[in-house]
């Protein structure tokens, strides 16, 4: 039977929507940036972490490969692909992070910026989101990772990055559920693991050792 | 083929499937309607075929449905085709009257009953008119790159499109400025497909032979419809310039499809320039000829894709899945396929082709290794089952309507 205390896996599913804005310049992305809602900053910056391990070596995020591959402007690349996605628990603070990088760096840009050609313009999209139960229910602490080790991909993304981020949770669902049935040890241990360095087959594996540790 | 989703189960893991069928429940009340132009040859055909059963299995009624046209028509719809994708065609008021007639036409023939109906590419788009008759939720799927069209013929098309709840393309590149929202969502390929599952190598070796290849020297081949923007004779550019380096053949090998009246001539054009090199191959296949297709690309060295158009590029797909090096042109969905140094090599020219194909048959490990990481980007990305996952989300999509978030609970399947 579910119980308020139980775990109830969902998982994410998500279309790609197109907005129709485009930038060629460092500028253009600039000033779409600051008006994309949160579903499209969310989704440039998080997509990469869903791919497969091959294109995660580089671990740049789509403003940071933009930037990199169309404009050539390798530092700014760099220095987006260095923000600490963890140090930020709402997207807003998230977004003001990504224009003041951008601004420090055209404040310095002693020379034009290029114009990319028209076939490599960046493409803002959004992600149309459906979280879903997936009928996976953990009774008590003992059950909850022996389920998390059968967890699909989108449903480890969701509780771990859309959870604390787009939803705005702080932290994500895993450790807020062990906080509340008395183990915080654990809560602790798994928010100190960190998702962006991590692949998801990583992420998961890494928390069934935690519990096995128990 | 296989009719039976668990059939997938070992290829794409257990995961994707137990997802299937979470969404499948969600959206088993609606009636699916597809609607194209043909149903033998080219892109749209070969998914619809694949995908239907798969998705009836998973309890969802879905039909397809194929719209009439004659000669005329489609000659008009394969200019307005090269138009659209930024070819210079002469295009007359007649042209127009041709598609509004068969369109007509088509409005009094064709039973539309769909909750979501599903139509594809331009020929149909005109059915939209019965949408305020019939009801229902209206998707326009665009198969093909109108990342720079004629005007004219797009502001033709707009005018219907205009009138959908929603439009799908392959690419964000081939986007428009249209008030309804615009999906991205790239084709797919059937892993057990005649054309894309597993066969022996003796039966490899022995399509290669009968093809009168010698499948002891290296291969190029591209799989393609005879087409202008498939660049046919780009390629036979690049063969030659390979062959001052490298002993090699070189297979050209497409079928036709129905709604394409122009591949005879470029098939005429390409035999002329391929002249009498007993090296070169050129063969016009049948319909129904995806397990000769499968085994000339498993007997292939390199691959090429070398458009210089592109919608998306299923054969580029097919024979990433092969764990084949590809060369393929930088446009369109080829672009998302080939990750340039990674899943394949991207070019913009013949000798750009030439020299990638030199460096490929000069390095065997060079060719596993973007094979492999080809092969994995299909897995992920471009396979049957993803595309039905992105479907079925459209469908709840079309009965949540345009949020960025929407949370279902155990409670309340819709």
């Amino acid at each position: 039977m579910t119980t308020q205390k139980s775990f109830i896996f969902d998982t994410q599913l998500h279309l790609v929507v197109v907005t129709g804005i485009k930038a060629c310049t460092l500028q253009e992305l600039r000033t779409e940036l600051a008006r994309i809602s949160e579903s499209s900053v969310f989704l440039h910056t998080h997509q990469e972490y869903l791919a497969h391990d091959f294109q995660q070596t580089a671990r740049y995020n789509d403003f940071a490969r933009w930037v990199s591959e169309a404009l050539r402007e390798e530092p700014l690349a760099e220095k987006l692909a260095a923000i600490d996605l963890l140090a930020f628990t709402s997207i807003a603070e998230l977004r003001d992070a990504l224009l003041r990088t951008i601004d420090t760096y055209l404040a310095t840009l002693d020379r034009p910026g290029y114009q990319c050609r028209p076939e490599e313009a960046f493409h803002f999209c959004r992600s149309r989101s459906f979280v879903l139960p997936t009928g996976l229910i953990a009774d008590d602490v003992g059950d909850f990772f022996e389920k998390v080790a059968s967890i699909s991909h989108a449903s480890l993304y969701f509780h771990f990055f859309e959870a604390r981020l787009r939803l705005g949770r702080q932290t994500n669902d895993f450790s807020r559920w062990l906080t509340d049935r008395g183990r915080p040890d654990l809560a602790s241990a798994i928010d100190g693991l960190n998702p962006y360095v991590r692949t998801l087959d990583e992420l998961r594996r890494d928390i069934v050792q935690l519990g096995a540790q128990t | 083929m296989s009719d039976h989703l668990e059939d997938y189960r070992p290829i794409v893991g257990s995961q994707v499937i137990d997802e299937l069928r979470l969404l499948a429940d969600r959206v088993r009340h609606l009636r699916l309607q597809h609607i194209n132009s043909t149903s033998v040859g080219g892109g749209v055909a070969e998914i619809l075929t694949r995908m239907i059963p798969l998705l009836r299995d998973l309890g969802i009624e879905t039909t397809w449905d194929v719209i009439k046209g004659n000669q005329a028509f489609f000659a008009v719809t394969k200019a307005f085709h090269n138009a659209l994708h930024g070819g210079e065609e002469h295009i007359t008021e007649e042209m127009f009257q041709v598609f509004r007639d068969t369109t007509e036409m088509n409005l009094a023939d064709l039973n539309t009953y769909g909750d979501v109906v599903i139509v594809h590419d331009p020929q149909p788009a005109g059915l939209i008119a019965r949408k305020r008759d019939v009801g229902g939720r209206w998707i326009w799927r665009c198969h093909i790159d109108v990342s720079t069209p004629d005007p004219r013929v797009w502001g033709f098309l707009q005018d219907h499109v205009a009138q959908y709840n929603a439009s799908i393309f392959s690419m964000p590149d081939f986007a428009q400025q249209l008030a309804i929202p615009q999906y991205m969502v790239p084709p797919s390929i059937d892993p057990l497909g005649d054309k894309n599952r597993d066969i022996p190598d003796a039966d490899v070796r022995a399509v290669v032979e009968r093809y009168g290849m010698d499948p002891g020297r290296p291969i190029l081949t591209q799989i393609s419809r005879f087409d202008r923007l498939k660049d046919p004779l780009g390629v036979m550019q690049a063969y030659r310039l390979v062959r001052r380096r490298h002993d090699c053949q070189l297979l050209l090998a497409g079928g036709g499809a129905t709604d394409d009246p122009e591949g005879e001539e470029v098939l005429r054009e390409v035999r002329e320039a391929a002249g009498d090199d007993p090296d070169i191959h050129i063969l016009e296949l049948p319909p129904f000829s995806d397990l000769d297709i499968n085994a000339l690309v498993r007997g292939s060295t390199v691959v090429m894709q070398k458009s210089l158009k592109e919608g998306f590029g299923l054969t580029v797909t097919e024979a990433l899945w092969k764990r084949k090096p590809v060369i393929g042109g930088a446009v369109g969905g080829i672009r998302s396929q080939l990750l340039n140094g990674v899943t394949g090599f991207l070019v913009h020219s013949p000798e750009g082709a030439a020299n990638r194909a030199v460096e490929l048959l000069g390095n065997p490990k060079l060719r596993d290794a973007l094979g492999d990481a080809g092969h994995d980007h299909v897995k992920e990305n471009f396979l049957t089952t993803r595309h039905i996952r992105d479907y079925l989300l459209l469908m709840l999509a079309m009965e949540h309507g345009d949020t960025d978030l929407s949370v279902l609970t155990a409670s309340s399947p819709r």
